[in-house]
């Protein structure tokens, strides 16, 4: 998978060398950064056997609250009830998958109409504008050379790697996923496990949601329609499986990057945005499938 | 030697995987009529060369042969064409269709052909009479999910046998079936062989090949060892050519004084499953279990476990009344379980073997909310050194360790919880004749080290050969209780049919 990004990179990069111009490196790595929370909170979805079709939803819902009680109450205040915000859409996703045992496709899917239907009733499904200037930093603001998206992305990523490869709640993740019944066997508690994989999920949405307020400086509740799909797609491409216990971060980072330059490079070498839907939809079937392949062939 | 070529020749076949030599030049030659048993330790190539004759692999070298002819068999369908039906462990049947629909799938005869409107009276017709000589109780229009493990093999083999099969592939067909299921698929085998069908019959359990089979061929790492006539070969004959070796005691029983009491259960019941299941067990000691498929041995130990809730009943640990509500509660109180079905409870198949052993005792390897990997490491090491885990290193994915050494990665994971109390259901099950000898020694160090050992079993001389005492349990009850020297396979059986020591 890194040879398949670094020959994009090549293959866009001479057929229009802006693409490795700084202004550019940096733009891409700004607008990847929302799909890269996203996805981060969908591996451990997906790792623990799960999946969380929620979060495109959560990020309009977390936006019109952000914007709402920025407004009321300062930015702190915004910022601190977006990311809550996610983490309890998360909360309610993981009580119904964890103690009810609904299916999580059910209840994220659930959830991803209800959030929507949220946004757009607590807004009036309107966008909600004049917001204070320094929340703006957020979205356009710089740490040195690095927009500070990116930075927190990054620091998001590390931070999951540690959890997951480091702790006993990244362990459990894996086992839940590889292997429900022995988990519990094996006696971890599964259900409050299983909670806590949707709420990270949902937090991450949070902080995407806010940092995607700051961008399109409004609350929005139309935002974020389909990018659950990308989200797991990110995960899967990578070599994730769809069913849970293998992939990790490494893996989500790959897909992110597929993504992310894919898209960016094609609209440097101004292919509509209509065939890029159709390039990435064939890239997401294809990647997934050399990664069976290879799985088949051992 | 008849004159008559055998129905299927196999000659020099060799199937290579990457890095692994799955078949060196086997043989094999299956004739009309006779009842064939494949056998051979696990990892010795049975499966590969039922899947060379079913044409699901195809062999980089050698001969097949059908009828004496030349054939080429490119694809399971090439296979049912040329009368060669596999009836694998994991049956193909679709649950929600019915019997008949099963039997006929893809071949369903139609009353207006141009249409492809199902006869479905005809149907229902065909599907009686093929099972009329296999087991007329069963409803062919009753849906297959709703059968039981028995009667869809029964399926299974009625639609081979409506294929027109000449051979029918049966692996491990009886590892989940009762004994009296057992029976009834005897007679169907044997009323296939008078109809002139052949059998290869691949089963771990050498006494059923003695019971039913005619010739025997054995595999031992890949390689084609020998063909021998069942009845002039003892099993342990058998075992001596499938493991290359002298196995001079099959049950290694190493002698522990059993010592006080560490886990006593009183009155255990369950609606509907456990009714007052009472006993107890002493460090040193292995107890016993036996009891037909469906006596409920299993639903006692994960009652004991916290896997299942109980009504009521009191477990009692060193003397001392505990609450075990949950696997986690167990296993804070010394209770260890190894469950029967190894890949759906037991192992954590695409983590490492370091993760697999760690995994019950994570806390232990903690330093401030972090994961001490190196310990962990450490910790691993150990075990797979004291236990003789054969992997090439400790971030081996479990999935590629062998029946007997994915067994004891799950024994290794309760090292690590100071477990005294072990529950083994089925112990050895699908685990070859070597790996079953390393499990009963690794049970025995248990033993020797204070451990107790609750060993559920449905294989007798198992059983026979390892307990100290023996409870024979039926319909959720004890309802017999045995001394290991007073007990003998009949008394045991009895009791278990009949629920009377």
């Amino acid at each position: 998978m890194p040879a398949v990004i670094v020959a994009m990179a090549v293959v866009f990069g001479s057929l229009n060398p802006n693409f490795w111009s700084a202004t550019n490196l940096s733009n891409v790595s700004r607008q990847m950064s929302i799909l890269a929370l996203l996805s981060l909170g969908q591996t451990f979805a997906i790792l623990s056997g799960g999946i969380d079709l929620s979060v495109g939803s959560l990020l309009a819902l977390v936006s019109v609250v952000c914007a709402q009680q920025m407004k009321d109450f300062g930015v702190i205040p915004g910022i601190a009830a977006g990311v809550i915000a996610g983490g309890l859409a998360g909360l309610i996703n993981g009580v119904i998958v964890a103690r009810a045992r609904v299916p999580a496709f059910i209840v994220t899917l659930g959830m991803l109409v209800a959030a929507r239907g949220a946004a757009l009733t607590l807004s009036g499904g309107l966008p909600i504008a004049g917001l204070p200037r320094e929340f703006l930093v957020l979205g356009a603001g710089y740490l040195g050379p690095i927009p500070i998206p990116t930075v927190i992305a990054i620091v998001a990523f590390l931070l999951a790697h540690v959890v997951l490869s480091r702790t006993r709640f990244g362990r459990y993740v894996y086992a839940m996923g590889s292997n429900e019944e022995a988990a519990v066997l094996s006696g971890i508690n599964v259900a409050n496990y299983k909670m806590l994989v949707y709420i990270t999920s949902g937090v991450f949405a949070g902080i995407a949601g806010v940092i995607l307020t700051a961008r399109v400086i409004s609350g929005q509740p139309t935002l974020g329609e389909v990018q659950e799909l990308y989200a797991i797609a990110a995960v899967v491409i990578g070599g994730g499986r769809i069913s849970g216990g293998v992939g990790g971060v490494g893996t989500t980072l790959m897909g992110v990057l597929v993504l992310g330059i894919l898209g960016n490079g094609l609209n440097l070498v101004q292919v509509s945005s209509y065939i890029q839907n159709i390039v990435i939809g064939a890239i997401i079937v294809g990647a997934v499938y050399i990664d069976l392949a290879r799985e088949r062939r051992r | 030697m008849s004159a008559v070529p055998p129905f299927l020749d196999l000659h020099g076949i060799v199937k290579r995987f990457p890095g692994v030599l799955a078949l060196n030049g086997v043989r094999l030659e299956v004739r009309a009529g006779e009842v064939h048993a494949l056998l051979g330790e696990n990892g010795a190539g049975k499966s590969t060369l039922i899947k060379v004759a079913a044409g699901v692999y195809h062999p980089d070298e050698g001969e097949i042969r059908i009828d004496g002819r030349p054939a080429v068999i490119r694809n399971p369908h090439d296979a049912q064409a040329l009368g060669i039906s596999t009836i694998f462990q994991e049956f193909t049947l679709a649950p929600d269709m019915t019997v008949a629909e099963n039997v006929f799938l893809g071949r369903e005869p139609l009353r207006i052909r141009a249409l492809s409107i199902v006869d479905r009276r005809e149907l229902v017709r065909r599907t009686r009479d093929v099972l009329a000589s296999l087991d007329p109780q069963i409803d062919p229009e009753a849906t297959v999910r709703h059968l039981g493990v028995a009667q869809q093999q029964m399926v299974e083999i009625a639609k081979a046998l409506s294929l027109d099969a000449r051979l029918i592939i049966m692996d491990e067909p009886t590892a989940t079936l009762t004994s009296h299921e057992i029976e009834r698929l005897f007679n169907a085998i044997a009323r296939l062989k008078q109809r002139g069908v052949a059998l290869l019959y691949v089963s771990h359990r050498l006494d059923e090949v003695k019971a039913i089979c005619d010739r025997a061929t054995i595999l031992r790492d890949g390689a084609f060892v020998a063909t021998v006539q069942v009845s002039s070969t003892s099993i342990d004959d058998m075992i001596r050519l499938m493991v290359g070796r002298d196995l001079k005691d099959k049950f290694p029983k190493v002698a522990v004084e059993p010592r006080e009491e560490v886990l006593r259960v009183e009155q255990l019941t369950r609606k509907g499953v456990l009714h007052g299941v009472s006993f107890s067990v002493r460090r040193g000691e292995i107890l016993g279990v036996a009891g037909l498929v469906g006596s409920k041995r299993t639903e006692t130990a994960r009652a004991i476990f916290g896997a299942d809730p109980i009504d009521s009943g009191r477990i009692f640990l060193n003397g001392k009344e505990v609450k075990v509500r949950t696997p986690g509660e167990a296993i804070a109180n010394g209770i260890a379980l190894v469950p029967e079905d190894r890949k759906r409870h037991g192992i954590f198949a695409c983590l490492s073997v370091r993760e697999n052993i760690v995994l019950s005792a994570l806390r232990q390897f903690s330093r401030k909310g972090l994961l001490d990997l190196r310990h962990e490491q450490r910790r691993a090491q150990e075990c797979v050194s004291s236990l003789r885990v054969a992997t090439p290193h400790l971030e081996k994915q479990v999935l590629d360790l062998s029946g007997g050494n994915q067994q004891k990665v799950v024994i290794a994971k309760w090292l690590n919880t100071n477990a005294e109390v072990f529950l083994f259901d089925e112990p050895t099950r699908g685990i070859d004749v070597g790996g079953k000898i390393e499990v009963y020694k690794l049970m025995g160090e248990l033993l020797s080290r204070g451990a107790a050992i609750v060993m559920i079993s449905s294989e007798l001389p198992e059983i026979l050969g390892l307990s100290d005492r023996i409870l024979v349990m039926r319909d959720g009850r004890i309802c017999g209780e045995f001394d290991r020297a007073a007990a003998t396979e009949e008394k045991i059986l009895n009791c278990a049919l009949r629920g009377a020591a």
